[in-house]
């Protein structure tokens, strides 16, 4: 195809959505969701640009930002599990001694 | 040989220092020892710098010593230290150093058993130092420095026993008067130096010779300027009201600061620039009114005073005005002699006064251990000054008896003593300059029998009026030495400027000028003689008997209202009182609530609270929840991408 409008128009509806997703929700891993949601909505957008140009580079970086969500998660879930473990308790609002 | 010029300064200098870094660990006896000793080492250098001064040729008035360091060379201006050492400051190094070695003396019997004995030492020679500075300087500005320091011993020697407040409030008092003398003084040298382009004596003095104008502007401002220095250091109206107060420091202190040398340091200045006077002749008889007036008024003050230090310090304030207005009426040389023979016997009557103050405390000592800071001028209810309380202590102080006789009788200027030389000399010279002033001198001289022959009478005759005066007690030979060396001053300082001889004057030729010899004037003297005579037999009359019942009043107080205006020291402090001072505390009060607290510290806290206030609302973003955080840092990044694709959209 020669038009990517509709590729990049559906990472745009995605990463809204992740982006509602990430301040709407309370769980911590629903939060976690919404925010590999916005990163494949990223990734999306990189591919179809890829195509579009004709060049590789866009898809080598996708390979570059699934490593570092990947990476993102392993540490983000050890640290829920943590908080986990003293608050019993999975909700972010329930996170709020670094208040001012 | 500069240094031994110098070394009457350094002496009493190198004393306080060895007091004041060992003191601590030193007997009484040694500290007074090490302080009198050196200002009897400056006392000989003065009498040796005396005979070079005679020595000198012709030519040469006096012996320059420099020492060498620069002080000042800014500009045009440059001020060395450096020393004139002539007839005028020789004499007056004499009377600085002997009466003060005298004072010294007396002063280890007096303040025996004081808290602070050794830091009295220590002042007392700070003090010969600041006075020898000042009358052996070259230049304005140097002894201007020793005119400070000396203003600057008076206020903590005034305030010594400074644990009773009212001591403290006239050490304050003190010094802010002669300050505000002081500001005419600074003004007078700042004005020096922009007319003539220096300080120093023998240049601007020999400028000033070379003006032919008399009474031009800049030099009677300068004169009028200089003169309200004068008035503040020597006690004169309108700036004598921190003398009488005065009197809260110890006995010594008032012998040897308030009436023997720093109220002198006015008349000397004058002395010093009676060049730049006699260019300025207005000038000089406003000072010869002002000296004359100043006389009367303290003369009629002291007539109705009951404390026997006040009556001395008003009867101080009425001989300044003596030697002022004989310094107003270009009689120097009879300033200088009535300020040598006053030196002597007033220092030797509040010397007297202070063995009968230590005779009337006597009884409370001895049944107590000897107090510390014991003269607090313990007002109420035993007041060991009173002149009240006191009576028929010649009995029992015959030696303090005879001395203060002796004082009392040159006070008042009874032939042979010596007050009747200098003070004739200053009247003879009022007659026939000024018959204002004569007038008001001679008054003066009647006031100044009658005070005199009523304290005596208070003091020494009749019984003892209380318990104290009973059991006084001669004072040790420590404090009497002293006075019957004074006595003996008192009796023979005559000499120093008979008329028809005119020592004194002959000496002080190279510095003031030609002298001429006076002879005796029969009539005037005879008169006044006559006349105080009077006064003395007047006051044995009214007071022989008065106070004899526990509550009788004064016998002057039959005048009424002029016993009040009198006593009250014609309410000049009052005046200044409720006028002056209140005005000052109401604009400093002023300042200090509005301006200081409400705008200076309120602009400061302002900034303060504003930076606090606006942290405060601004930490309420700082909640602590994630999802808040999550969409500020969503807004953000809209922010910034807006940004971006606003200013890509122009290109």
């Amino acid at each position: 195809m020669n038009t990517v409008s509709p590729y990049v128009l559906l990472s745009a509806i995605l990463f809204s959505m992740g982006v509602i997703g990430f301040l709407t929700r309370r769980n911590a891993i629903m939060i976690f969701m919404s925010v590999e949601l916005m990163l494949n909505s990223a990734n999306l957008a990189f591919v179809a640009f890829a195509h579009q140009w004709g060049q590789l580079d866009g898809q080598m970086f996708v390979f570059f930002v699934m490593a570092v969500a990947a990476a993102e998660v392993a540490v983000g879930l050890a640290l829920i599990v943590t908080v986990f473990r003293s608050k019993k308790s999975a909700n972010v609002d329930d996170l709020h001694q670094l208040k001012g | 040989m500069q240094l031994l010029y110098i070394s009457p300064i350094l002496f009493p200098l190198l004393g306080l220092l060895i007091n004041a870094t060992l003191g601590k660990r030193l007997s009484e006896r040694l500290i007074g020892l090490i302080a009198s000793s050196m200002v009897v080492a400056s006392f000989v250098v003065s009498a040796y710098v005396f005979m070079q001064v005679g020595g000198l040729s012709a030519g040469q008035a006096a012996i320059p010593v420099d020492i060498g360091i620069p002080w000042i060379q800014v500009g045009a201006l440059a001020v060395p230290f450096a020393l004139q050492l002539d007839a005028l400051s020789a004499t007056m190094m004499l009377i600085v150093t002997g009466v003060g070695a005298l004072i010294h003396i007396y002063s280890i019997g007096y303040m025996h058993g004081d808290a602070r004995f050794q830091r009295f030492f220590v002042y007392l020679n700070l003090f010969i130092a600041s006075m020898l500075v000042l009358v052996m300087a070259n230049n304005f500005l140097l002894m201007f420095v020793g005119w400070e320091l000396v203003g600057l011993c008076s206020y903590l020697l005034i305030g010594f026993w400074f644990n009773n407040i009212k001591n403290a409030e006239a050490g304050r008092k003190a010094f802010v008067v002669n300050r505000i003398g002081d500001v005419g003084f600074i003004l007078a040298i700042m004005a020096i130096f922009v007319t003539f382009g220096s300080v120093t004596f023998s240049d601007v003095f020999g400028k000033v010779a070379a003006m032919s104008a008399l009474n031009s502007p800049i030099i009677v401002a300068i004169t009028l300027l200089l003169f309200v220095g004068a008035t503040g250091k020597s006690a004169q109206i309108p700036l004598f009201v921190w003398l009488p107060d005065a009197m809260a420091g110890p006995t010594p202190v008032s012998a040897l600061i308030h009436a023997a040398t720093m109220v002198t340091a006015g008349i000397y200045m004058m002395t010093r620039a009676h060049v730049m006077f006699a260019a300025a002749p207005d000038t000089q008889t406003l000072i010869a009114v002002v000296g004359a007036l100043t006389a009367f008024v303290a003369g009629s003050v002291a007539l109705t005073q009951n404390d026997i230090k006040k009556v001395l310090a008003y009867s101080t304030i009425s001989q300044l005005g003596f030697m002022v207005a004989a310094a107003g009426l270009g009689a120097y040389v009879a300033s200088v002699f009535h300020l040598a023979t006053h030196a002597f016997f007033k220092a030797l009557l509040f010397l007297a006064a202070g063995s009968v103050i230590h005779g009337m405390e006597h009884l409370r000592h001895s049944a107590q251990s000897a107090p510390q800071g014991a003269h607090d001028g313990h007002a109420e209810p035993f007041d060991p000054q009173d002149m009240r309380n006191m009576g028929g202590l010649r009995a029992k102080m015959p030696i303090t008896f005879i001395v203060f006789l002796i004082g009392s009788l040159a006070l008042a200027g009874i032939f042979p003593l010596a007050g009747f030389w200098s003070k004739d000399e200053i009247i003879v010279a009022a007659m026939q300059r000024n018959l204002l002033v004569f007038a008001l001198l001679g008054v003066t001289a009647v006031f100044t029998a009658f005070y005199v022959g009523r304290q005596l009478i208070m003091v020494f005759f009749g019984k003892p009026r209380s318990e104290d005066a009973a059991h006084a007690a001669e004072s040790s030979p420590l404090m009497t030495t002293p006075l019957i060396i004074l006595a003996g001053l008192s009796l023979i300082a005559g000499a120093l400027n008979l008329p028809g001889v005119g020592s004194l004057g002959k000496w002080l030729a190279p510095v003031l000028g030609e002298y001429e010899v006076e002879s005796f004037q029969f009539g005037v003297a005879g008169f006044f003689t006559v006349l105080s005579i009077a006064a003395l037999a007047g006051a044995w009359l009214l007071y022989r008997n008065a106070f004899a019942k526990a509550g009788d009043k004064d016998p002057l107080e039959k005048l009424g209202p002029v016993y009040a205006l009198s006593k009250r020291a014609w309410f000049i402090d009052t005046i200044y009182k409720e006028v002056v001072v209140k005005l000052f505390y109401a604009a400093s009060s002023f300042l200090s609530r509005v301006l200081d607290i409400g705008g200076i510290d309120g602009l400061v806290n302002g900034a303060g609270i504003l930076v606090r206030n606006a942290s405060g609302s601004l930490r309420r973003a700082q909640n602590g929840f994630v999802r808040s955080y999550g969409l500020m840092m969503l807004l953000g990044v809209v922010v910034v991408v807006a940004w971006f694709l606003i200013s890509a959209g122009g290109r």
